[in-house]
């Protein structure tokens, strides 16, 4: 079999961010439901605004957080195929050559749906461990009566089992519709389909690591969407992370901050080593003519961070939109702290965010130094 | 001039190690062209690689004008490489991403040449600056690269089985090019292949066999890349 288990085990980033999907939705789904059995038993008009603030809450955290988090996985999954399938181009075009169809060839991306089931099942679990200290949290001061926790099941199949057997159903569909092109095609050690570049002959002014940076991260758009992705989620899980202390409680800032660094690490981890692993050839021709290390991580790894700060930007205006949009929707019934945009932790979020992105460009330019010239020539 | 005097190189460790290199001895003059011919697996390119500064001998000198490059630091081969040195790859490896404008800048900037289009009009690609890689001939790709390396002015050009992926004609044509911009251009020229019929183009032919020099010699009667047989 071309594609085995071992690959769909490869899928790390999708495993991380289903784990953390399933994790925060079985929390907030239980919590939702559990909260709504006790409707009744509430008499005061201070307990009931505060059920009302803890459900508008739970439901904008599944929402939010789970839709987020479930389109990212995709976008991750589909990548994953599409690097699948352009790493083993050769292998495909020869089964396809010797008479292998496309659907059948296809079947077997099922297996990367198991990422998917592997990720909710781990999530789902995890969720059980935390939900007694969750539900204590959410109830410390003792406004409802005690919410008792009830074990679903069906949660599973729903936050574990169907978005697996969909994401499986979906790869086969999505790997199927990459293996449309011929056999010779696929043999081809070039890319032939590929779109519409712009014609810049001519252009004087720019230098050459310039083009470099440029091409770089206009041949792959998705890695663009990552690299943003990781800061996006970094500004604003951090800086939520830090209001969620006031706002709700320390167990939410210290999840949210984990998710956030979490998904940040790996999405950028799985952009720059696309990037890296994909341009081996290109650091070692750079490398053979002479281009410095650094002129090299500068060429290959440049573009992206001024797509990273956006990513920031944006992200930190999404948490404070966000965060003043709870506070409106989900607090107005009850007294609230005030809530406005704080630039110390902003600030000391952009920091941390320069630390670790420059810290993750600095081990992979270490990486990029230690690639054999001749042993990628020779292969 | 290049001198190379008691070269070694081997891979691997214990039983398994495996002398390429034993003990080379030999000199090429500047502005010279020479070939280095064998069979596979005689060390040729290994050769190719240590004395443009690609990898490091186990023992052993390669001298360029009286300076030891095997006693470099990876930066200073680096810097070595950039000053000095082009090369031409039976694989071209071309930046897939760029147009054969931007490849060929890729050399010319490491030598500040700004006249790099006069370059690739040279080899004949002038009406495709804007071509990718991918929408090119064997042949057409092999030219760029022949552009990229002749516009970093090397002073050195080293050649790995420059025709070996390409068909008669073209392979001809390649030749023709490399050797006319080689006399223009008077740099040192070095070219790997198996191929006995290009040493008649060389004026200096090495023989490799088992990882040592058989035979060296002249040739006196330099031929063209149409006159060789194939």
């Amino acid at each position: 079999m071309l594609v085995s288990l071992k690959d769909g085990a490869k899928l790390a980033g999708v495993f991380l961010v289903v784990c953390c999907a399933a994790l925060i939705c079985t929390m907030f789904l239980s919590f939702y439901l559990d909260v709504l059995a006790i409707h009744r038993a509430i008499v005061t008009e201070g307990a009931e605004s505060f059920y009302q603030a803890q459900v508008s809450t739970a439901k904008v955290v599944i929402f939010v957080t789970g839709g987020c988090l479930l389109v990212t996985s995709l976008v991750m999954l589909l990548f994953y195929i599409r690097h699948y399938i352009d790493v083993h181009k050769k292998e495909l075009g020869i089964l396809k050559a010797m008479g292998c169809g496309a659907w059948k060839i296809a079947g077997h991306f099922w297996v990367f749906g198991c990422s998917v089931f592997f990720g909710g099942a781990v999530g789902f679990a995890g969720a059980h461990l935390l939900i007694p200290q969750f539900y204590r949290l959410q109830n410390k001061d003792h406004i409802l009566p005690e919410i008792v926790f009830h074990f679903r099941p069906l949660l599973f199949v729903y936050l574990a089992a169907i978005p697996a057997a969909l994401f499986a159903f979906g790869s086969v569909c999505y790997a199927r519709r990459k293996l449309q092109s011929s056999a010779l095609s696929l043999l081809r050690e070039q890319e032939l389909a590929v779109g519409k570049r712009p014609r810049q002959v001519g252009k004087k002014s720019r230098i050459f690591l310039a083009d470099l940076q440029k091409s770089t991260v206009r041949s792959k758009k998705i890695l663009v969407f990552f690299v943003w992705f990781a800061a996006f989620c970094f500004a604003s899980m951090t800086q939520m992370a830090f209001s969620m202390k006031d706002l709700a409680s320390e167990m939410m800032g210290v999840m949210i901050l984990l998710i956030g660094m979490l998904l940040a690490c790996t999405t950028l981890l799985l952009a720059v080593t696309t990037v890296v692993r994909g341009n081996a050839k290109t650091i070692a021709m750079m490398r053979a003519f002479g281009y410095s290390d650094r002129q090299c991580s500068q060429g290959l790894l440049g573009g992206y961070r001024w797509i990273g700060y956006f990513g920031f930007l944006l992200g930190t205006a999404y948490q404070y939109g966000l965060l003043k949009l709870m506070v409106y929707v989900v607090f107005r019934e009850i007294s609230t702290p005030d809530y406005g945009f704080d630039l110390p932790n902003c600030l000391l979020s952009l920091a941390a965010y320069a630390v670790f992105y420059e810290g993750a460009m600095y081990v992979y330019a270490r990486r990029m130094k230690k690639l054999s010239v001749k042993e990628i020539m020779l292969t | 001039m290049i001198e190379i005097k008691n070269l070694q190189k081997s891979y691997g460790a214990g039983e398994s190690r495996c002398h390429v290199l034993k003990g080379l001895d030999f000199t090429i003059q500047t502005g010279d062209f020479a070939v280095i011919l064998g069979a596979s697996g005689s060390g040729k390119s290994t050769l190719l690689h240590i004395l443009s500064g690609l990898e490091s001998p186990d023992c052993g000198e390669v001298r360029y004008d009286g300076e030891n490059i095997a006693s470099f630091s990876d930066k200073e081969l680096t810097k070595f490489r950039k000053d000095n040195v082009g090369f031409i790859f039976q694989q071209y490896f071309l930046l897939p991403n760029l147009n054969v404008e931007k490849n060929v800048k890729m050399g010319a900037e490491l030598a500040d040449n700004r006249a790099f289009r006069d370059t690739i009009a040279a080899v004949g690609l002038g009406e495709k600056l804007g071509k990718y890689p991918h929408e090119l001939s064997g042949g057409e790709q092999q030219r760029v690269c022949i552009a990229r390396a002749l516009a970093k002015k090397p002073k050195v050009l080293f050649l790995d089985e420059p025709t070996g992926a390409l068909d008669e004609e073209t392979g001809r044509q390649v030749l023709h090019y490399i050797s006319q911009l080689q006399r223009e251009n008077r740099f040192t020229m070095l070219m790997v292949t198996h191929n006995q019929n290009i040493a008649e183009m060389a004026n200096t032919v090495i023989l490799m066999n088992s990882g040592k020099i058989s035979e060296i010699r002249a040739n006196p009667a330099v031929k063209t890349a149409w006159e060789i047989g194939w």
